[in-house]
């Protein structure tokens, strides 16, 4: 009985310290973190690439938002931390601060395409013509009626616009969690505030509150999860109308039903011409400290950019992503083969 | 007199019926009592069968899927890599590794997708315009299949075989009807010709609806959807199921065994007993974060490991069996102990000959059911980067890996809905199995080795 306590104990004590050991190994594959927006094109890349390149092993990508993401980047060098950081919002100064202090200083920024934000409602339930006026209207904790700003009176979208279903308004809009709230906010929202001449007369932070506050009575509902949570809550309120990401409604077309934005249908020509308004630029960060111990990063990163892998035709546009234009991918690649520190 | 008598007899009268209406009343409120008590049972096990019942009426039809069961043939003048090199006698190891490496690549990089286009053009000869449409019957990722096979043996080259096709996600979901086949185009994922295809390759049989063995061998994948499996994560979760019970079964018992039999009792004794008990409660991210502080921030061990998983889970559990443990030491009759120590045993002797041994059932059932309800942690997990998506099946336990819960998180999440809702339900079926077969185990253990004083 003892002999067998001592085994176990040393079973213990050696697992222990063959844990702590590891540490001395270095890390032999790419770890990427960051945006829940980038990571099913950074995993399908991943994928491909420990498919094509016998001599790598296969990236990890996590997820964890572009913010986490990017903090996990810049808690420093060395094999514990993440090489990689997907993002769908350009990096802050703010953060090239708190890398550099960490000693992260050579960060290479790379764009891959971008990405399309749509409005969606069940495919069972009438067809929307939105505007960035329309959604405002409905999202606003304070909308301008006879010239003075009044509580959201509006229940009904056909109250907003005649031309909008006689449904009524339940927004389902992505929470602040989320780097596509930002760009709600930004290219919807803001615009829609801009166009009503009562607010624009506001002045200062009356003016952004006016645009920033959003209801509070239910009808816009933050959604910290992913998409398919907002999905969830169009299956429970039929009226509800979602965003979502383009490549999550293209791939649940049977269930949802696109609104169109400005009169423009959003598609991935759309989005890429810039006829459709809602878009938005994904990036994902190298830290440059990484490239040489790390095996695989400079491959990795040319890779991604292989018309083959995110060109026209590629296995990311099907999965969603909006290419770059040649010229602009042919930049990217030169800029990081140069090793261009973004700050 | 006579009325008297009747007095008493009326007052003895109104006492009977106060008892019986009392009897009465008490005997209702029993009766209610056991009604309540039983419609919530049944409302108990109404749910259980509800979720026992939606799980497994939408993850079932995902242990089958849609396989192109066909001759390929391995044509050479589309395969073309000269032969598999061969170690010279004058070549150092890593040179060789070079070239093979090279070869590798050379035959990576051979049109696979033309191979499947060509073997579905032979059942399908009016696809032969059609080369990209085609294509998308079967699943991306098989093409690595066929290179693998060569790979393995380049003799194949230029002859047939036999081969199991995945058919893509979309195909599988059309088949089965997991999507309305009644909606028009625009709403379809797949375009009309291909469609049709589908119906005609499985109505002459060559797409088949067979038993998805890839479901359980393969890792996840993101780029073939329909080659996503759970192996890479039941793996993962394999490792740390092993390292909690070699590490908080010993520690955990041996602990309980000290505190119990040996430690005296004090203030501090007192203190540590109330701490492991709260140590019980405490919510597993609060374990979660501490296991990214410690193991990963401080000692340095990998990202998305099933070591720290394991770790972070064992110190979740270890409370769970020290209370198991002292309970199941505290059902052992003193009389043992003392027979022990009266026909001479040591203190350590009692412990381990006979008091150890006689409460090893329950310090066993403790321990089980221990590691069950730690193999379905999510939380903690997704702190120590375990829910990172990772594309090839672990070796180690320092390898990244996925773990059964976060794999149910993770296909939760996926953009396809029509194809992922019936594999997380599989996955739940797989987790749910792994844990009530772990519970199993622990009744019947207990069964047979329990004894009654």
């Amino acid at each position: 009985m003892k002999l067998k306590q001592c085994v176990i104990g040393a079973a213990v004590a050696g697992m222990l310290t063959g844990g702590v050991s590891a540490t001395a190994f270095a890390r032999d594959n790419i770890q990427i973190a960051g945006s829940s927006t980038v990571l099913p094109f950074a995993s399908i890349v991943a994928e491909e690439f420990g498919n094509a390149l016998a001599q790598f092993k296969t990236p990890v990508v996590a997820s964890g938002g572009s913010s986490g993401g990017l903090r996990q980047f810049c808690q420093g060098v060395g094999p514990n931390t993440i090489d990689i950081a997907n993002s769908s919002r350009p990096i802050k100064s703010a953060e090239v601060e708190s890398c550099a202090g960490a000693g992260v200083k050579n960060i290479h920024e790379i764009k891959i395409g971008y990405d399309g934000i749509v409005f969606a409602s069940r495919a069972d339930k009438g067809s929307f013509a939105l505007t960035p006026k329309h959604v405002f209207a409905a999202a606003a904790a304070e909308v301008p009626q006879d010239g003075k700003m009044v509580k959201n009176p509006y229940t009904r979208w056909s109250q907003i616009d005649a031309s909008l279903p006689d449904q009524e308004i339940v927004l389902v809009i992505p929470g602040s969690n989320h780097g596509t709230r930002e760009v709600f906010e930004e290219k919807v929202t803001h615009p829609g505030c801009a166009e009503f001449p009562e607010i624009k007369a506001l002045e200062g932070d009356a003016k952004k509150a006016a645009c920033n506050n959003l209801r509070q009575d239910g009808r816009v509902i933050d959604i910290a999860g992913d998409y398919t949570e907002t999905l969830g809550r169009l299956d429970a309120q039929a009226d509800a109308v979602g965003v979502f990401g383009l490549s999550f409604y293209d791939q649940n077309r049977d269930r949802l039903k696109v609104a169109t934005v400005g009169g423009v249908v959003p598609s991935l020509a759309t989005v890429a011409s810039g006829e459709y308004p809602v878009s938005r630029p994904l990036y994902f960060y190298v830290k440059g400290e990484h490239i040489g111990v790390i095996p695989g990063i400079n491959e990795y990163v040319e890779f991604f950019l292989s018309e083959a892998v995110s060109g026209s035709g590629s296995p990311l546009e099907a999965a969603g992503l909006i290419p770059l234009p040649d010229a602009e991918r042919a930049q990217v690649l030169a800029d990081f083969a140069a090793r261009k520190v973004a700050r | 007199m006579n009325q008297e008598a009747q007095a008493p007899r009326g007052a003895l009268e109104i006492r009977k019926r106060q008892i019986e209406s009392s009897l009465q009343r008490r005997h209702r409120t029993e009766r209610t009592f056991r009604a309540v008590g039983l419609a919530a049972v049944i409302m108990g096990l109404g749910f259980v069968a509800l979720l026992f019942a939606t799980i497994l009426a939408k993850g079932l039809p995902a242990f089958w899927q849609a396989t192109v069961t066909t001759e390929v043939f391995f044509d050479p003048a589309v395969i073309k890599v000269e032969a598999r090199p061969v170690r010279a006698a004058d070549e150092n190891p890593q040179q060789f590794r070079d070239r093979e490496l090279a070869w590798l690549n050379r035959l990576g990089m051979v049109n696979w997708n033309r191979i499947i286009e060509d073997t579905l053009i032979t059942h399908l000869p009016d696809a032969a315009e059609k080369r990209p449409l085609v294509r998308q019957l079967v699943t991306s990722g098989e093409r690595f299949k066929l290179r693998d096979m060569v790979a393995a043996d380049p003799g194949l080259i230029g002859k047939r075989a036999q081969v199991e096709l995945l058919a893509d996600a979309n195909v599988d979901v059309w088949l089965k009807g997991n999507i309305d086949r009644s909606l028009d185009d625009s709403q379809q994922q797949l375009r009309p010709e291909v469609r049709a295809w589908a119906d005609e390759l499985k109505e002459r049989g060559v797409i088949q609806n067979s038993f998805n063995t890839s479901f359980f061998v393969n890792p996840d994948s993101r780029s073939s959807l329909a080659s996503a499996g759970l192996g890479g994560a039941f793996i993962g979760t394999l490792y740390m199921m092993a390292i909690v019970i070699f590490l908080s079964v010993p520690i955990g018992v041996l602990s309980a065994l000290y505190l119990e039999e040996f430690a005296p009792r004090n203030r501090f004794t007192d203190l540590i007993e109330v701490n492991i008990n709260n140590l019980a409660a405490v919510p597993s991210i609060i374990f979660g974060l501490l296991g990214a502080a410690v193991f990963i921030n401080w000692l340095h061990l990998p990202l998305s490991a099933p070591l720290v998983g394991g770790l972070v889970l064992s110190l979740m559990t270890l409370p769970t069996v020290i209370i198991a443990t002292r309970s199941a030491l505290k059902a052992i009759p003193p009389s043992i102990r003392q027979a022990a120590l009266g026909i001479g045993a040591s203190k350590m002797q009692t412990m381990f000959h006979h008091v150890l041994p006689l409460a090893m059932p329950g310090i066993l059932t403790g321990a089980i059911i221990g590691v069950a309800q730690a193999i379905g942690e999510t939380a903690p997990l997704l702190l120590i980067g375990m829910s990172a998506f990772v594309a090839t099946l672990p070796v180690t336990p320092l390898d990244q890996s996925a773990a059964l819960p976060v794999q149910i998180y993770l296909w939760q999440g996926n953009e396809l809905r029509n194809f992922f809702e019936a594999r997380t339900s599989a996955a739940i079926i797989v987790l749910l199995a792994l844990m009530l077969s772990l519970n199993a185990l622990a009744i019947w253990l207990r069964k047979k080795f329990e004894r009654r004083w």
